[in-house]
């Protein structure tokens, strides 16, 4: 890339982290509740419940504009190269990190992808279930958390507790209905000592669903 | 009436001044860290700057801006509203249309002055239709409170406070173009009859009128409050249609709805295990923490002046 489409790339990279942001404050009022840990320039992996499109746009509303420029949410290649128009969106509009469930080329291997982005000292934000879940309980985490983990033991793993998103705008629907979000940050988790893939998973997913202000709600 | 809006600015300027330099000489006195209390008050008064100054500034630009002001409130309060209760995923439709058909429509309803409509919109046709949709969706999954938090919502945030913005529509003989001015009157007096109360509240309350709903409530703060804004509406009579006696008794009617209001909002908070609707206004919680009681006060204020005084 020469170096003026680059400058218009960044420009309208920027430009559409910016207006989102904005529009995510406007239509949810979105707010950061830093319950676990605080905003910070350190190099992250953010996990999130996922719902809704909306979800890493509101994620993302809640960093600062640095930050935002410099993390990357990962979403699946299958649906997001489906046509030029979604190629687009994701890849130069919101320069998301796409994956393959079926790989077969070894730089197609999610783990190699995500960690190239991470050896870039970018941060990512991932959502564990692996879709958008359409039911009330949070699904069982894939193993991808585990893998960068012992991989890149120095990033910090942020759980963050995204509310409401589903109601705003469920799988399927493409009008938001405004209603107040929250995301909450929780403390970073780490991989114990000998700890094995499917406890610190099973782990993981527990320590998510305990930043859930409002658990029993819909009970 | 440029005189009495002149008037009302530098009374409100005058008494936000003494509240913020009460507020400042409390601080400066009290020992540090501030009590939660004191901080509080610093910030309750501060947001009162910020929307005594976009109040003025929507009074200045009339029909106009009351409407969008209080088109911009009631989807502020909706919003809160619609948060807090439950709802599926198949209710997206008729939340949409909430926020997208009936704010508009009521308030260009106010805007046209079609009374006729714009008192049955939201309590006819909404009511039937609504849940009419609802249930065309086939989800009958706790039905009956869905559709009764949608009818809350859209009665309370939009049809309540719309009123407000309505009494510009009101033809009092004798009165003509002065109708802002009912549009203040109601807002200072109910308003400050919850800043009154809250006073009073501070300073004598003892008995709890009621714990179980509200525990900051006093009957000390609701006699002192009523009292005192009754007193404030005779006050203000000289911008209104009223003798002020009546004055104050429409006031006393309208700060007592609004206690009512008060009352019932946080109930409903309570039943849904929050302490605010929001956080929009900083100090104060959210839109409909500090609209409840115009919510309660606007529509009986808009009739009584609707039957008693116009033609």
């Amino acid at each position: 890339m020469n170096k003026l489409s680059l400058r218009t790339f960044t420009l309208l990279q920027t430009a559409t982290s910016v207006g989102l942001a904005a529009l995510a404050r406007a239509v949810t009022g979105v707010r950061p509740i830093w319950s676990g840990c605080q905003p910070s320039d350190r190099q992250r992996i953010y996990f999130a419940n996922h719902t809704s499109h909306g979800d890493f746009i509101l994620l993302s509303a809640c960093l600062s504009e640095r930050e935002r420029a410099t993390t990357h949410a990962v979403a699946a290649a299958e649906y997001w190269r489906k046509s030029r128009l979604r190629r687009f969106i994701a890849e130069d509009m919101l320069s998301s990190v796409l994956i393959s469930r079926q790989w077969t080329s070894p730089e197609e291997n999610p783990i190699s992808v995500m960690l190239s982005v991470l050896d870039r000292g970018h941060s990512l934000i991932i959502f564990p279930e692996g879709t958008r879940n359409m039911s009330d309980e949070l699904l069982p985490f894939r193993s991808g958390l585990y893998n960068l983990s012992m991989a890149r033991p120095e990033v910090e793993l942020i759980p963050c507790w995204i509310e409401n998103m589903s109601r705003v705008l469920p799988k399927g629907q493409f009008l938001p209905v405004p209603l107040l979000c929250r995301v909450v940050f929780g403390a970073p988790v780490a991989v114990a000592p000998g700890e094995e893939r499917r406890a610190f998973l099973e782990r993981a997913r527990a320590e998510l669903l305990a930043l859930n202000p409002r658990p029993h709600r819909d009970e | 009436m440029r005189h009495e809006i002149s008037i009302l600015i530098i009374g409100l300027f005058v008494v936000l001044t003494t509240a913020s330099a009460t507020a400042a000489v409390l601080s400066a006195r009290a020992p540090k860290p501030l009590s939660a209390t004191l901080t509080n008050l610093t910030q309750r008064i501060n947001a009162w700057w910020v929307m005594v100054a976009l109040m003025t500034v929507a009074f200045f630009f009339g029909r106009y801006g009351m409407t969008i002001l209080f088109a911009l409130i009631s989807f502020a309060a909706l919003r809160e509203f619609v948060t807090l209760t439950h709802s599926r995923r198949s209710d997206h439709w008729v939340l949409l249309g909430m926020f997208g058909i009936v704010i508009p429509v009521q308030y260009w309803l106010v805007w046209t002055a079609w009374y006729g409509l714009f008192v049955i919109f939201i309590p006819v046709y909404c009511f039937l239709l609504m849940p009419a949709i609802t249930a065309l969706h086939g989800d009958t999954e706790r039905f009956l409170e869905r559709v009764s938090a949608q009818q809350w919502a859209i009665m309370i945030a939009v049809y309540c406070v719309s009123h407000v913005p309505a009494l510009l529509t009101l033809n009092v003989p004798g009165f003509e173009g002065r109708n802002l001015l009912l549009v203040a009157f109601l807002i200072i007096v109910v308003q400050g009859s919850d800043v009154l109360q809250y006073i009073f509240g501070k300073l004598f309350g003892k008995h709890r009128f009621s714990p179980k709903v509200s525990p900051s409530k006093t009957w000390e703060g609701l006699i002192g409050g009523l009292a005192a804004s009754s007193l404030l509406g005779a006050l203000l009579a000289f911008i209104t249609p009223f003798s002020p006696l009546q004055a104050s008794a429409v006031a006393f009617v309208a700060c007592t709805m609004g206690f009512l209001g008060g009352l019932v909002a946080s109930a409903i908070k309570r039943d849904q295990g929050v302490k605010n609707w929001g956080h929009l206004i900083e100090g104060h919680g959210g839109m409909l923490d500090r609209t409840d009681s115009l919510v309660f006060a606007a529509p009986i204020f808009f009739h009584l002046v609707r039957y008693f005084w116009t033609v």
